[in-house]
């Protein structure tokens, strides 16, 4: 397991050894979302950078999840339409959303490393 | 420009239990503490939610002919009121539709309490004022006065504690209790769909009863999220999103609320404003009509979404819609054309472009649990 990527969008990605990235929301998404009743799931193909590529229900309203790098969805999180609290639960585990496999895996390093996104909440909170 | 935001005198009290607050009607209130909504709504259902609706403007009209003067602005018998007791109301306008709702309490022969919505409140005062000045005193209670709602199975059981004389009271009954050596207001009543009762206090005793209330072990704090989903699987409206100016009683689906001796044919028919508009609407039927909404699939069907039919017409709109904790699933509110209003009526709500099967369905989604004695 490599150490997790972020994004300004709150989302969490870590490269797998297959060579796919895994997605999901952070601690700080989830909380902020609140209860998450509903996850509308990415299809399984080929994503823009920035697509939506799921929608987030929660009590409140909805949000959308962001495709963070350009690239092919390869499995959706199928336990988050049965049982869309895990998203609240284990945002970092069980609650994950996708896993893709990137155009250009290199670019993960542009992303957001733990100690840049902690400092990133620091100062939204 | 920068909105200052009124605070009620439950304020420091929200944000030391960590509330998130948001601005609402000029307001910034609690929508939610750390329990969350999910779980402040079922506590509610459980045992007992505690609520700040002090944003609500409270109303007190004085004279011998407050009564036969309230009754010129609402379709509702006041004269008849018994002390003791409250009713629903609508403040209705020259086309027949909804100013606002509220509640008319009779604390005495002489004395109504009225409360009205927070972002409708400088409005109805100003209404009341327009019409009603001379002929009873109109005394705004804005500033002065806080309201609690404390709703849940174990309501009864928690406010008797402090009043005993509270376990008596029946559904919409009306009293003046003395709680923390202050007269107090409580009314059985709420707008959850749960038994409660809805308290008001002076402002400066507000921070200490809502603290007595939340020692008790029954008590949990709950945001106007869970407020919102619970009222709205209870079947009850929301001003400015189920009904408003431009729907009348009919349409809203809310003609019960029009008492019966003000009715065409009783004894005071008429008299309110729009009155002839409602009464054709009563006669021929509305166009256009509230209904209960069951979404099919898991999605919320959220305010402002299209309804349309199997065809893809466009045949209404979404008014109020989410998750309901109870009911375990979405659930919504809409207004559709007349013909498509029956129950079990099959329609279609467009959600980011995709049409999700919905079913008029019988309101309140939840069975009430009112204490009618």
């Amino acid at each position: 397991m490599s150490e997790l990527r972020f994004t300004v969008e709150h989302e969490w990605l870590r490269a797998e050894s297959d060579g796919s990235v895994t997605v999901g929301i952070t601690e700080f998404a989830q909380q902020a979302l609140g209860d998450v009743v509903y996850v509308q799931l990415p299809e399984l193909r080929a994503y823009a950078v920035g697509a939506e590529v799921s929608v987030v229900e929660s009590v409140k309203a909805a949000s959308s999840i962001n495709m963070p790098l350009a690239g092919t969805v390869l499995e959706a999180n199928l336990l988050l339409a049965e049982a869309p609290e895990r998203a609240n639960e284990a945002p970092l585990g069980e609650g994950w959303f996708f896993r893709f496999r990137p155009d250009d895996a290199s670019a993960m390093a542009d992303l957001l490393d733990q100690a840049a996104y902690d400092q990133l909440i620091a100062n939204q909170g | 420009m920068v909105e200052v935001l009124k605070h009620t005198p439950l304020h420091a009290l929200h944000l030391e239990l960590g509330a998130r607050m948001v601005p609402f009607a000029g307001y910034e209130m609690p929508v939610q503490y750390p329990l969350g909504v999910m779980k402040e709504h079922l506590h509610t259902r459980a045992q007992a939610g505690l609520f700040d609706v002090s944003h609500m403007g409270q109303v007190r009209l004085r004279g011998p002919q407050a009564a036969a003067a309230l009754e010129t602005l609402v379709p509702v018998d006041i004269v008849e009121l018994p002390v003791g007791l409250q009713r629903y109301a609508l403040f209705t306008g020259e086309q027949g539709g909804i100013l606002d709702d509220l509640m008319v309490a009779r604390l005495a022969d002489d004395e109504l309490l009225l409360v009205v919505n927070a972002a409708c409140k400088d409005a109805d005062l100003a209404h009341l004022q327009a019409h009603l000045a001379g002929q009873c005193g109109i005394e705004a209670l804005f500033e002065s006065r806080a309201l609690l709602a404390l709703q849940g199975p174990a309501a009864a059981a928690v406010l008797q504690r402090l009043a005993p004389q509270v376990g008596s009271m029946t559904f919409m009954q009306v009293a003046t209790v003395v709680l923390g050596g202050q007269p107090c207001y409580v009314s059985r009543s709420g707008y959850s769909g749960e038994d409660g009762f809805e308290i008001s206090l002076p402002a400066s005793e507000a921070e200490a009863f809502a603290r007595r209330l939340l020692a008790e072990p029954e008590v949990a704090m709950v945001g106007l999220g869970a407020r919102d989903s619970l009222r709205l699987e209870a079947g009850l409206c929301l001003y400015g999103h189920d009904m408003g100016a431009d729907t009348t009683p009919v349409e809203a689906n809310l003609a019960w609320a029009i008492s019966k001796v003000r009715r065409q044919g009783g004894a005071r028919e008429g008299g309110f404003p729009g009155a002839q508009v409602i009464f054709d609407q009563q006669r021929s039927g509305a166009e256009r009509k509230r209904v209960g909404l069951l979404p099919q699939e898991r999605t919320p069907v959220r305010e402002g979404a299209e309804i349309t039919d199997a065809q893809g017409h466009v045949v209404g709109h979404v008014c109020s819609g989410g998750f309901g904790p109870t009911l375990g699933g979405p659930v919504a509110m809409g207004y559709v054309a007349a013909h498509l209003s029956a129950v079990g009526t099959p329609l279609y709500a467009t959600v980011r472009g995709k049409q999700v099967p919905l079913l008029v369905a019988k309101m309140p989604f939840v069975t009430p649990r009112y204490h009618r004695g």
